[in-house]
């Protein structure tokens, strides 16, 4: 009965593979910082529900973890005419429309582990703070020139606020 | 004759030392005179010393003339000073910008674009509209990116206001000029005035300025659309949220006095008395002479008794607005319109509040009007049939299309209710059928559009929309409308933002017609 939102015309971009390892690995380090607090304070009191609520979120986060992967692939991006379409999310769906002439800036961002795997985050920010396209898991070549094209469209469009 | 727009450096009105201090400067003035009198007459008739003794000693002592020379050099340096600051305070326009310089030691440069500007300011302050002089406040998009100039003479504001916005709308020069020339300012006789007016004049233009509606009458229609009732002003503040929380206030008092049989209760009663009267009394004289009305370059918003403020939103700055009816009003018909804007401006609006609220209180037909003032391209019967029907319809089948009948789940009340609409140029969001909401944005002014869906929504086959516009009071969504319907809404809107977008040329409002 239930179905996905879809938008069926449009081939979406994926993002590489690789930011899978990018995303594990983020995701376990906190899951390791969250689980072991929580073990800890589970320790020193002893109780049997600490360690019963210890577990229950470690077998979250374990969820979690294992559809990374699937969540990545779920990330997609086209650049359309005259606009950029995003999504993302399999559980919690979210598309975006954003036209270039919208677009105040575009920002590269690379974290330690992105950049050892030669990948990159590109950040869109327009006048509303809650626009929020942020795409992950670009090859840094990619990035660049997808910056550069946003821009230069961007530019070819420029209106009002 | 528009003095202001020949590209060269102007300074601010002469009193802008003393008007910026204002009060400050007045009750020190005052303090001094009140005690040097006693002094001199202590002096002049011997009097018994008294409070005065430790300057008749310093009178009596060596020291004296010291003190005289160092008292008139510190008197000096604190007049050269304002006098340097108020000299090195100056502003000019360009075709371009408007360009600020200020500070004497510590050199400040601010340059405003012309076509970002979103919203111009005159705010007169009591004790400067005395003078006859005014602030008149430049609002760039941004936090924290208004240019200031205080303070200007009144007349010199509304000129200088005048060449603002005609250079920011993109109309060509030489037409400008030519219009120029025939607006030489007439006396009442019709023949122009000469610069310099006589004492008797001054003082009859400063009681007229003083008396005179906020609107400038040679650049506004002279009658504002909507008259503010006295009465509906009384109605709307006593039946507001804030009154409910008095009266819950008050009930909790009273109940602690009789259960306790203690008064200790009463002790906050008279800091909380001024509060909520000063409240009630700030809102009251700041909306009593609201006024809106439309001029060519836009809609102008005055408020306040005493200390007036008057804003022009020039066309294309609003991002959204939305007309809403607390329940208390429901009774009476009234409602409210709030819009979000690009720039914070430091002048407050009707109740103090950051002045995003165009309308405080309103009933339909002054709804009707407000909007037909802040979307011109929508002030047609079929649009404005739809925004009442948004306003005031049950829901149903009505031009709206809404959520489906399984969102009862999620929205008890409002289901039949909470829908989308669109027109050429805004997207209509309707929602909430015990407080009523309309939500209207200009596609031309949206910056992105989102739909969502999570687990429950999936399952009932619903999706959330979101409609992302500049920060403020209003952020523009609706949530459970039916997920097909939903998709068909990201896709027409998507579309449309991209269409409007580049169709709009109101950052430079004129330049259609001056190239006509």
């Amino acid at each position: 009965m239930s179905e996905h939102l879809d938008l069926p015309e449009i081939t979406w971009h994926r993002v590489s593979p690789r930011y899978i390892v990018v995303d594990l690995v983020g995701g376990f380090v906190f899951a390791l910082i969250v689980v072991g607090a929580g073990g800890v304070v589970a320790y020193f009191t002893g109780l049997a529900w600490v360690w019963a609520a210890v577990a229950l979120v470690a077998v979250v986060f374990a969820v979690a973890l294992a559809l990374t992967p699937r969540r990545v692939r779920a990330i997609g991006y086209q650049l359309r005419d005259d606009d950029v379409l995003f999504r993302r999310g399999i559980l919690y769906q979210r598309f975006v429309a954003v036209p270039y002439g919208r677009m105040q800036l575009v920002d590269i961002n690379r974290g330690p582990l992105a950049r050892a795997l030669g990948l990159s985050e590109l950040k869109f920010v327009t006048a509303a703070a809650a626009t929020g396209v942020v795409i992950p898991g670009l090859a840094e070549a990619d990035a660049e020139s997808l910056r550069d094209r946003l821009v230069a469209l961007a530019e070819s469009r420029r209106a009002g606020l | 004759m528009t003095g202001f727009t020949d590209g060269e450096w102007h300074r601010l009105h002469p009193l802008t030392p003393l008007l910026r201090g204002g009060i400050t400067f007045v009750a020190i003035v005052g303090f001094l005179l009140y005690n040097v009198r006693d002094i001199l007459i202590d002096m002049v008739f011997g009097g018994p010393g008294g409070e005065a003794e430790p300057l008749l000693w310093l009178y009596e002592s060596e020291y004296f003339w010291l003190a005289v020379l160092a008292l008139i050099v510190g008197l000096g340096l604190v007049i050269v000073g304002y006098y340097l600051a108020w000299r090195m305070n100056t502003f000019r326009i360009t075709e371009e910008v408007l360009e600020v310089r200020s500070g004497v030691l510590f050199r400040r440069n601010r340059k405003g674009r012309l076509d970002r500007i979103q919203g111009i300011n005159i705010a007169r302050p009591f004790f400067a509209r005395l003078f006859g002089a005014a602030r008149l406040e430049v609002n760039v998009a941004g936090q924290d990116a208004n240019i200031k100039l205080d303070y200007l003479t009144s007349a010199a504001a509304d000129e200088l206001r005048r060449d603002i916005l005609r250079l920011a709308s993109g109309t060509r020069v030489a037409e400008a000029q030519a219009r120029a020339e025939q607006e030489v300012r007439l006396g009442d006789d019709g023949r122009p005035l000469p610069r310099t007016a006589a004492v008797s004049q001054l003082i009859d233009q400063r009681v007229h300025e003083l008396l005179a509606p906020e609107l400038d009458p040679g650049l506004a229609p002279p009658e504002s659309v909507v008259t503010m009732n006295m009465g509906r002003l009384v109605g709307s503040l006593l039946l507001s949220g804030f009154s409910v929380f008095v009266l819950a206030l008050v009930g909790g008092i009273a109940w602690g006095v009789a259960a306790t049989g203690s008064y200790l209760f009463l002790i906050g009663v008279l800091p909380a008395l001024i509060g909520t009267s000063s409240f009630y009394i700030t809102r009251f004289t700041r909306s009593l002479r609201y006024s809106i009305a439309g001029t060519p370059d836009g809609v102008r918003i005055g408020f306040g008794l005493l200390s007036t403020s008057n804003e022009t939103l020039p066309p294309g700055r609003i991002h959204s607005i939305q007309v809403t009816q607390p329940l208390l009003w429901r009774p009476a018909g009234w409602w409210e319109i709030k819009v979000n804007r690009a720039s914070t401006s430091s002048a407050k609006g009707a109740a103090g509040q950051a002045n995003t609220t165009i309308l405080p209180v309103g009933n339909l037909d002054d709804v009707r009007k407000v909007l037909a003032l802040v979307l011109p391209d929508n002030a047609d019967d079929v649009s404005t049939a739809l925004f009442e029907r948004g306003m005031l319809s049950a829901g149903g089948d009505d031009g709206y299309v809404n959520s489906p009948p399984r969102a009862r789940w999620y929205l008890w009340f409002s289901q039949r209710r909470n829908g989308f609409a669109m027109l050429p140029g805004v997207v209509v969001l309707r929602q909430g059928a015990v407080w009523r909401q309309l939500t209207i944005v200009p596609q031309a002014r949206m910056q992105s559009v989102a739909v969502s869906q999570g687990p429950v929504f999936r399952a009932l086959r619903l999706a959330s929309l979101r409609v992302h516009t500049v920060a403020g009071p209003i952020s523009p969504s609706l949530s459970a409308v039916d997920s097909v319907e939903a998709v068909r809404f990201f896709r027409e809107v998507a579309d449309a933002a991209i269409l409007s977008s580049s169709a709009d040329t109101s950052h430079r409002w004129r330049s259609g017609e001056a190239t006509a």
